[in-house]
């Protein structure tokens, strides 16, 4: 105890050590290894990988993996737009409606976290398989034109971004009713009392104030959404792979570390670049604010 | 507000087109909420149901028939009971490891200003935004390239366990942390308590609930990993695996009896804290 009372400025960092060590060999060194690893070239089965700056590593992963990229920031997009559409409504309802029931409505939210990730993805399976509820409404109802060419509803992109959407709508729902049930409800009065409609209040009053929670809810379900493969091996076919389903396959089944390690930054510098645009057309200071 | 509303049009006598669409403006939100909440509940109603479904084949897909079977015999899958032990221990101890490392940043980071909180900021960010599959591909590079120091298994995973909690502890006991009246520990300290009995007898009891909540936060979001664990596994399978490799088979029934078992655990468990909450803010007005 001495001796820390001497040297109170070093408190802070006594306190910062153990973790900060944790995150910097875990999760720092190892990004820095996965780089190293980005630029070997070999194989799995012959002499193993061999440093030596192979940059083209990133433009032969581009080439060959372009379609799973771009239709993993597509249908994160998607999911992305859709969570917000679907928990927009539903936070505004709990928050400015909720009333005493407002802890209990939230705990509906994230009820699906309360199941394991895989098994909702399966319930998803259950749900849309041939058999299921969905395409026997749809069968009895002779909407079979709905389905598209092959019957099925399962194995499509709409499958996979449903599931996407699902798994993640709680990461947008939270931060949007966080910022909507902040704004104090006498703004949205006065705005009514000096001749606002109803529409307009909600456009120049509570949509502004509630920017921030769009953002966080925003980012918080693109970035897992990009990456995330489960949806699409466990609702969609190759046909609807992304970009994690080829990372994982090439690192654990393939083992061509390589390829999958430029794979992985290239995918984490597009959620970057993504996240900047995004930045840029909000604005940066309510991103970082 | 509402209440003014609902009286003004009455001057104008009763119109019945008006007074639907009126009704329809009031409660278009709660419909489409309640729409929501369906669209939020069904799988989960799903997993429930078939956890008591009678399969006759391989695959746990279509409606049987009723039965408790499942339920009974949740231990008559080979397998499944290792993974859920393992998955307990792992969310076990990560979680206090995790809960204990964040904690003491949170500490940090809201009680001094020191040089490199900027930086400390952005070391706690930076793993919450990237995408699961970099974690846990990276974390396998560093266990394969040290393979001297890192054998793949229970401790791989624990490392990686608490790598991807400590963020969430952080956010967690700072929120927190940052409404803590300090007055509290100086009237301690000023009636002679030494740094160390302050934070233990104040601050600590204080805190406890945000600790909790880290740990208990910790412990859900490890006993869920698949992606991260799924790379630094090695031979080891946690219930997450297990399920993965049941599903290329078609999982069981018994697989929806734990998930189902695991649904209703937290939601008690959220229930009471909600209405301990729910009396309180009752008591307080």
């Amino acid at each position: 105890m001495g001796f820390l009372h001497r040297h109170k400025w070093l408190t802070p960092y006594l306190l910062l050590v153990p973790g900060l060590v944790w995150l910097a060999i875990f999760f720092l060194a190892p990004l820095g290894f996965l780089g190293y690893q980005s630029l070997e070239t070999g194989d799995a089965f012959g002499l193993g990988y061999e440093f030596n700056w192979a940059w083209h590593n990133f433009s032969d992963a581009i080439s060959t993996y372009h379609p799973q990229l771009i239709r993993s920031f597509e249908y994160a997009a998607i999911a992305t737009a859709l969570a917000l559409l679907l928990s927009y409504p539903l936070a505004y309802w709990i928050a400015f409606r909720g009333g005493r029931w407002k802890n209990l409505l939230l705990l509906f939210i994230i009820a699906p976290f309360f199941v394991t990730y895989l098994i909702r993805t399966l319930a998803w399976e259950t749900i849309l398989s041939d058999n299921g509820f969905v395409v026997t409404t749809i069968k009895h109802l002779h909407l079979l034109g709905v389905l598209g060419d092959n019957g099925h509803v399962l194995a499509s992109p709409t499958a996979v971004v449903a599931g996407i959407t699902y798994n993640f709508l709680p990461f947008m729902a939270l931060p949007l009713y966080v910022s909507l049930e902040q704004i104090d409800p006498r703004l949205i009065e006065a705005a009514e009392d000096l001749y606002a409609s109803k529409l307009h209040a909600f456009l120049r009053v509570t949509l502004p104030l509630s920017l921030p929670g769009v953002i966080a809810g925003t980012l918080l379900t693109f970035i897992p959404a990009a990456g995330d493969f489960i949806n699409a091996q466990l609702l969609g076919t190759p046909r609807q792979y992304m970009i994690g389903n080829v990372i994982q396959s090439r690192f654990l089944e393939i083992t061509d570390y390589p390829t999958a390690a430029a794979l992985s930054f290239i995918l984490m510098a597009l959620i970057l670049v993504a996240i900047l645009v995004y930045a840029r057309v909000l604005g940066t200071e309510k991103l970082t604010g | 507000m509402s209440s003014v509303a609902e009286q003004l049009p009455a001057r104008h006598g009763p119109r019945p087109l008006a007074s639907i669409w009126r009704f329809v403006r009031r409660h278009v939100l709660t419909a489409y909420s309640i729409l929501v909440f369906t669209y939020l509940l069904v799988p989960i109603a799903i997993v429930v149901l078939f956890s008591f479904n009678n399969p006759t084949g391989h695959f746990n897909y279509t409606w049987q028939g009723f039965t408790l079977d499942n339920w009974k015999n949740w231990d008559g899958v080979p397998g499944m009971r290792d993974a859920i032990v393992l998955s307990l221990e792992l969310a076990a101890i990560s979680a206090i490891a995790a809960t204990a490392l964040g904690t003491l940043i949170a500490l940090a980071l809201v009680r001094y200003r020191f040089r490199g909180r900027g930086g400390t900021n952005l070391l706690i960010f930076l793993p919450m935004s990237s995408p699961e599959i970099v974690l846990g591909a990276s974390l396998l590079t560093l266990f394969l390239t040290m393979s001297h120091v890192f054998t793949l298994g229970f401790w791989t995973i624990f490392i990686a366990h608490v790598m991807f909690c400590i963020s969430y502890v952080v956010v967690t006991v700072k929120a927190r942390l940052i409404g803590f009246d300090r007055h509290l520990e100086e009237a301690a300290m000023d009636l002679g308590a030494n740094e160390f009995v302050t934070f233990r007898k104040v601050t600590l009891p204080l805190i406890a609930p945000a600790i909790l909540a880290g740990l208990f936060l910790s412990f859900a979001l490890s006993i869920d990993d698949f992606v991260i664990t799924n790379f630094v596994a090695g031979s080891k399978v946690t219930f997450p695996l297990y399920v993965w490799g049941a599903a290329r088979v078609g999982a069981p029934p018994q697989v929806n009896v734990i998930g189902s078992a695991i649904f209703f655990v937290a939601v008690l468990a959220m229930l009471a804290n909600v209405l301990v909450q729910m009396r309180r803010s009752k008591g307080a007005n």
